[in-house]
């Protein structure tokens, strides 16, 4: 029952630090419609930025400079080279963004190299007592973090001007423009935001039981796509969903590996894409999302 | 004639290589209706795409001319600016945010035009006066309303922006006759608070009813302008627009109401059809 519930608090853990992910994927989605393949890279760069700048700056503006580094990545990639896309097919865009993705870490691998970088975060790996459970600091933090921007973006979503121009511009694009909505800024705040949301999880993924940021820490960030579809692309709520059960599905199958050995190893990676395969063929469209509608 | 606040000199637009719009020139006086009439493919629908900037969502663009509006020009501006110049464009079709609450679609609605907290809620007292149930549907989702009061809500919507020139393509589109004269009335008591209206309708009889003055767009050129009088009075208004005039439809109607009426041996000329 411990070890049950030792890993069902760490799959939530995990899974609000893949729900950050998730998050940023679907609101970029939402607002350019584009399918953002370039976030692992996206992830890494934030990582990267706040490591190479921990040694003079210390931990917390560091981790600043990760966040407004990835941010601005996220609103340069936009600026740059999105934008002239603009209009095209959405596979095209899905394409240019698989072209930044292995430019960007083709270069991130070159400058990480074999090294493992340490955050040298606050939290260590002490253990905190939960009841009969204990569980690594780091875990709480992550579940706390990520659960307080998660709230703040959806109130933010909900209730400011920003908001509304995000939810107009992704129902109608062509009507928020009559609106007088910038479409430009619309899509290039999306992009910040999910850059600086993949700064943090950057941070969570890489902090005690991990040993730290090496050039593979992007690829987590894979295991979010399953989160984000799971939840349906277009759905705030469903990232979150999806997020937990995401982490908490790989959790429990990492847990219970030797019970379920008959499966192979390595079924706590694969577990997530099982349980997408199976959502998406009860629900095509993801647990939250909006079916494609079509009037005759 | 009172001063005009939008002027379009010789304005040719196209998609790609379909031309839609060719030369076209008209005014827009201050403070009143303006009918543009000219059945489908005429370029009704460009030309008001051309004023608000949105052509090229369409994948479209203006090729020549020029679109002044209050002594600037708009033409070349894009759509958030030409919002934030004061003229908002009500879409064909309505085009509400279906999935957000009446409250936000006007929220957005007050996006593009900067006057501040005190001018969105001055802004929404006056929609809510022209829109009552608009009030009452506040916090109801957008798509859960019927088709006249997605219409209502398009308006108030771009009412919102407080714009000076209101443009409506096809307000009465598929609307049961009671409520396209409501929204008739609406857009008379807009007009009537001081906000001039560029009016796109399929409607005539109801364009021609509502407006001061009116043009009539034939294969993207301007065919007729004129006083909304004059053209009510011509002939091919009459004819085109208005469904009434056509000695001859209306002799052959008349005819072959008569023949069924023989074949029918006294039975009425309506019939269900029966499997």
């Amino acid at each position: 029952m411990t070890t049950f519930l030792e890993l069902l608090i760490t799959g939530i853990s995990l899974g609000s630090v893949y729900a950050l992910i998730a998050l940023g994927f679907v609101i970029i989605f939402k607002s350019t419609e584009v399918v953002n393949f370039a976030h692992a890279s996206l992830l890494l760069a934030g990582g990267y930025f706040a490591v190479v700048s921990r040694d003079t700056l210390g931990f917390w503006p560091a981790l600043l400079v990760g966040i407004a580094g990835a941010a601005l990545l996220g609103m340069l990639l936009e600026f740059l080279i999105i934008r002239r896309y603009r209009g095209r097919d959405h596979s095209v865009l899905a394409i240019v963004t698989i072209g930044i993705d292995i430019v960007l870490i083709t270069e991130l691998a070159r400058r990480i190299g074999p090294e493992i970088f340490s955050y040298r975060d606050p939290w260590g790996n002490t253990l905190v007592q939960l009841g009969p459970v204990s569980i690594p600091q780091t875990r709480v933090a992550a579940f706390v973090v990520a659960g307080a921007l998660i709230t703040v973006f959806l109130l933010a979503f909900r209730y400011t001007s920003w908001g509304v121009a995000m939810r107009a511009a992704a129902e109608d694009r062509g009507t928020a423009a009559l609106m007088g909505v910038r479409l430009g800024w619309i899509s290039a705040s999306a992009w910040a935001v999910a850059g600086a949301l993949a700064a943090v999880a950057a941070l969570f993924l890489s902090v005690f039981p991990t040993t730290g940021l090496d050039r593979e820490t992007g690829l987590i960030a894979l295991k979010a796509f399953p989160a984000a579809i799971i939840g349906g692309l277009d759905s705030t709520t469903g990232a979150l969903a999806g997020g937990l059960i995401v982490g908490v599905t790989q959790s429990l199958a990492t847990g219970y590996q030797s019970e379920l050995s008959f499966l192979g190893n390595g079924i706590g990676d694969l577990a997530p894409y099982l349980v997408m395969v199976v959502v998406l063929l009860i629900r095509p469209a993801g647990l939250f999302g909006t079916r494609e509608l079509s009037r005759v | 004639m009172e001063a005009a606040i939008l002027r379009v000199r010789g304005l040719a637009a196209g998609y790609g290589p379909v031309h839609a719009l060719s030369s076209v020139s008209l005014e827009v006086p201050d403070g009143a209706v303006t009918a543009v009439l000219g059945g489908n493919g005429a370029g009704k629908s460009t030309l008001l795409r051309a004023i608000s900037g949105t052509l090229r969502f369409q994948g479209g663009a203006i090729t020549g001319g020029t679109i002044e509006f209050a002594g600037e020009r708009l033409d070349g501006r894009n759509a958030a600016r030409v919002v934030a110049a004061g003229v908002v464009q009500v879409p064909e079709g309505r085009q509400v945010f279906a999935r957000m609450s009446v409250a936000d679609n006007l929220r957005a609605g007050a996006l593009g035009a900067r006057h501040g907290r005190r001018g969105e809620q001055e802004a929404r007292e006056r929609v809510f006066g022209l829109f009552p149930v608009l009030a009452e549907r506040v916090h109801q989702r957008a798509g859960l309303l019927s088709g006249g009061e997605q219409q209502m809500l398009a308006m108030g919507r771009a009412l919102m922006a407080r714009p000076r020139l209101l443009l409506l393509d096809e307000p009465s589109l598929g609307l049961a006759p009671m409520m396209a004269a409501r929204i008739a009335d609406t857009i008379r008591e807009i007009n009537d608070q001081g906000t001039a209206v560029l009016l796109v309708e399929q409607n005539a009889a109801l364009a021609l009813n509502l407006a001061t003055r009116a043009v009539v767009l034939e294969t993207g050129t301007v065919a007729l302008s004129g006083t909304a009088a004059e053209l009510a009075a011509s002939d091919e208004v009459r004819r085109r627009y208005l469904g009434v005039g056509d000695e001859d439809a209306a002799a052959d109607a008349e005819a072959g109401i008569r023949a069924e009426h023989d074949h029918s041996d006294g039975h009425p000329t309506l019939r269900r059809w029966v499997a």
